[in-house]
């Protein structure tokens, strides 16, 4: 660590500082480079703030032992994707599907983008996190539209007022909490610091902080992509660029994950206010059950993937609402283990579809055959999503079925029933897109395999073997979650 | 203390808001919609600053100022202009009828007024009859915005529902940075909407393949 510069700040100005820097930077193969070199001094800097002391809570700014989880996660598959995009977006210039300056407004919206999720996840008032959240949003909703194709602009159109009105949503929900906070900890911005309406919520008026839940978590749940408010996600993932559905699935929803938790805590610090538990099973038992279904429909490779983010959001937020050590432990990984493996998939969806040409799952055959790194790739990607063992995805959700088992039976069965639905459908689509006689162009991909690689390295070491420390980490966030 | 009658020029305001919101659902034609937005944000404008008076906030004047200036003069002109260079000033096609809307409305509103008498019971009457109303404005701001289909009146729809947050926001005493920053965001908002528009437009007349003219025509495909 470099003395005299504080992490936190870093982990804030490298993107701010980079995106500037591209919006100005002409030339794509320099632009690409000053985006990788940003992130990994992102990543660096997270580093550092986990390997250091924790700093004392700031007026703006504040660190614990739940968001850093949410920030190392954040800044890694930031870097893998941009080194993944620097590949991806050479050969869009190429095929001509992206001019130079769009690509120039790219990157820029890509690094602020990173900017406003760092900042959501570090900020210590609920305001600013709102603001944060909606950064990432707007950054997103552009990049979403970028290809400029109808099917693009109506996509990022549906995700931008998808997505407004879950926003808007949110914020009434975060006024609400500063009314409750106002009278017990004062006027001001102190009654809307997540330490200080921690310490007092017991006092605050239950319910008022009731409606403020169900308000948070319709906002906040929209950008999550829960049912049935997800109808901006497949789209958004469908035609956006590629690098973007990564970052959207393995990101962003955790983004605004790490905000409904905030607020699942701070209604569980209160005693009389109503427990956010059963409302988070329902919602997360709803979609993960409602995406297991809508999988066998998909034609379109992306949408495929995507809906599979909407079912392991389900499943996240489902062990969230059940609580308690093991639940909490295991929605965390499940969480981690997502990010890895869904953003890893989407790095060899968008290779594959860049040498199909097409997205359909139709016009894709034999990928075993014709490429046999990317198909098997694929193939074990999609058994780690789907939970075969011995990936990590397995092992959370063998915690979440067995601790729901013990408490609720009958919602472990529904629970069940949905990751059997899903997995029937992942498995029969990557099957039909391994095997049988190659289709289409068969020619090389010319961007790099190690980013998924890494990905998928990480996920079957995480499901063979948990580092100690790590173990020891997660439980203590468990903990602090209840 | 404040006076009965502050208090009751405050619920004026407010309440010409949920006024105004009505009379945003039964326009039938963009530019009317584009007019009651004007006045809509034109009470929200005043509301901030009769609310700024009462308690004394001096940086709620910027707050109704940037209303008046952004939301109640420059975003309905430029809306207006789009709509003329993109040709749309037809009827707007509502999805479902007036009658069941205005129906559909007055129980939003009843169910919010239930809902936040129920919960405030211990505030300030101020902040009461503000939730009841700010939550009346949003909720009638979403049923227009479900209720239409054209993308201009959608994007005033949203904005009114915008203008109910910050009603809400501006009742919560001494709230600290998120009214300026919410208002500082619609204008972001609608800069970006603005700008989508602009793109749309710029790629019909870039584009020689007449097809493709037909596909940006209309907001649905």
């Amino acid at each position: 660590m470099i003395e005299g510069i504080d992490p936190l700040a870093a982990v804030l100005a490298c993107p701010l500082v980079a995106a500037a820097l591209l919006a100005l930077l002409p030339g794509n193969r320099v632009a690409a480079f000053v985006n990788i070199v940003a992130s990994l001094a992102t990543f660096g800097a997270a580093l550092a703030i986990l390997l250091g002391d924790r700093p004392e809570p700031g007026r703006y700014l504040f660190i614990d032992d739940l968001n850093i989880v949410f920030i190392v996660l954040n800044t890694f598959v930031g870097l893998t994707t941009s080194v993944f995009s620097a590949g991806y977006i050479t050969h869009e210039l190429e095929t001509g599907r992206l001019s130079p300056l769009r690509l120039r407004f790219y990157h820029g919206m890509y690094q602020l983008m990173m900017f406003g999720m760092n900042l959501a996840l570090i900020s210590s008032s609920i305001g600013l996190m709102w603001v944060a959240v909606e950064l990432a949003t707007l950054s997103t909703v552009v990049m979403v539209g970028l290809y400029l194709t109808p099917e693009a602009l109506e996509a990022a159109w549906k995700y931008f007022i998808l997505g407004s009105v879950g926003i808007a949503f949110a914020l009434f929900g975060t006024i609400l909490v500063y009314l409750a906070a106002q009278p017990v900890v004062g006027e001001g911005y102190d009654a809307m610091v997540i330490t200080k309406l921690m310490e007092r919520a017991a006092e605050f008026d239950p319910a008022l902080l009731n409606v403020a839940f169900v308000f948070l978590m319709l906002g906040y749940g929209t950008k999550v992509g829960l049912a049935p408010m997800h109808a901006w996600l497949p789209d958004a993932h469908a035609e956006g660029p590629t690098p973007i559905s990564a970052v959207l699935s393995g990101l962003l929803l955790n983004v605004a994950l790490y905000a409904v938790l905030r607020f699942k805590m701070l209604m569980a610090a209160n005693p009389a206010a109503i427990s956010p538990g059963p409302l988070m099973v329902s919602l997360g038992l709803l979609s993960l059950i409602f995406a297991a279904f809508m999988l066998y429909r998909r034609r379109d490779i992306k949408r495929l993937f995507a809906y599979s983010s909407i079912e392991h959001m389900g499943i996240i937020v489902f062990a969230f609402g059940m609580g308690g050590p093991i639940a909490n432990f295991a929605g965390l990984l499940h969480m981690a283990m997502h990010s890895l493996t869904k953003s890893g998939i989407f790095y060899m969806v968008g290779l594959i579809s860049q040498i199909k040409g097409s997205q359909r799952i139709a016009d894709i055959r034999g990928l075993t055959q014709s490429h046999p790194l990317l198909g098997w790739g694929l193939l074990i990607g999609v058994a780690a999503i789907a939970g075969l063992p011995p990936f990590g995805i397995f092992m959370s959700e063998f915690l979440i079925t067995t601790s729901t088992f013990a408490r609720a039976p009958l919602l472990a069965l529904l629970f069940v029933f949905g990751l059997i639905v899903a997995f029937g459908a992942l498995m029969l689509r990557v099957i039909e897109m391994s095997f049988g006689e190659p289709s289409l162009s068969v020619a090389k991909a010319d961007a790099s395999y190690f980013p998924f690689l890494i990905h998928l390295g990480l996920v079957f070491a995480a499901g063979i073997y948990l580092p100690g420390p790590v173990v020891a980490w997660f439980q203590h966030v468990a903990q602090i979650l209840g | 203390m404040q006076s009965t009658l502050a208090l009751d020029i405050a619920h004026l305001l407010a309440g010409g808001l949920v006024l105004v919101s009505f009379m945003m659902l039964y326009q039938d034609r963009l530019f009317a919609l584009l007019n009651m937005f004007a006045l809509h944000a034109l009470v929200l404008a005043a509301s901030v600053a009769w609310q700024a008076y009462i308690q004394g906030a001096e940086h709620l004047y910027v707050t109704a100022a940037i209303a008046l200036l952004f939301k109640a003069i420059i975003i309905p002109v430029a809306l207006h202009r789009m709509i003329v260079r993109l040709g749309v000033h037809r009827d707007i096609e509502t999805a479902i009828g007036v009658g069941q809307t205005m129906v559909a409305g007055m129980g939003l509103v009843a169910l919010s007024m239930a809902l936040m008498f129920n919960v405030t019971s211990e505030a300030d009457p101020l902040v009461r009859e503000d939730l009841a109303f700010s939550l009346s404005v949003v909720l009638l701001g979403l049923l227009v915005m479900v209720t239409r289909r054209n993308a201009v009146s959608q994007i005033v729809g949203f904005m009114s529902l915008e203008n109910g947050l910050v009603l809400a926001a501006t009742g919560a005493k001494g709230m600290p940075l998120v009214v300026e920053i919410s208002v500082a965001f619609s204008v972001l908002v609608a800069f970006i909407v603005i700008g989508a528009f602009l793109f749309r437009i710029r790629e019909r007349f870039d584009s020689v393949d007449v097809g493709a003219l037909d596909e940006f025509r209309g907001d649905r495909r």
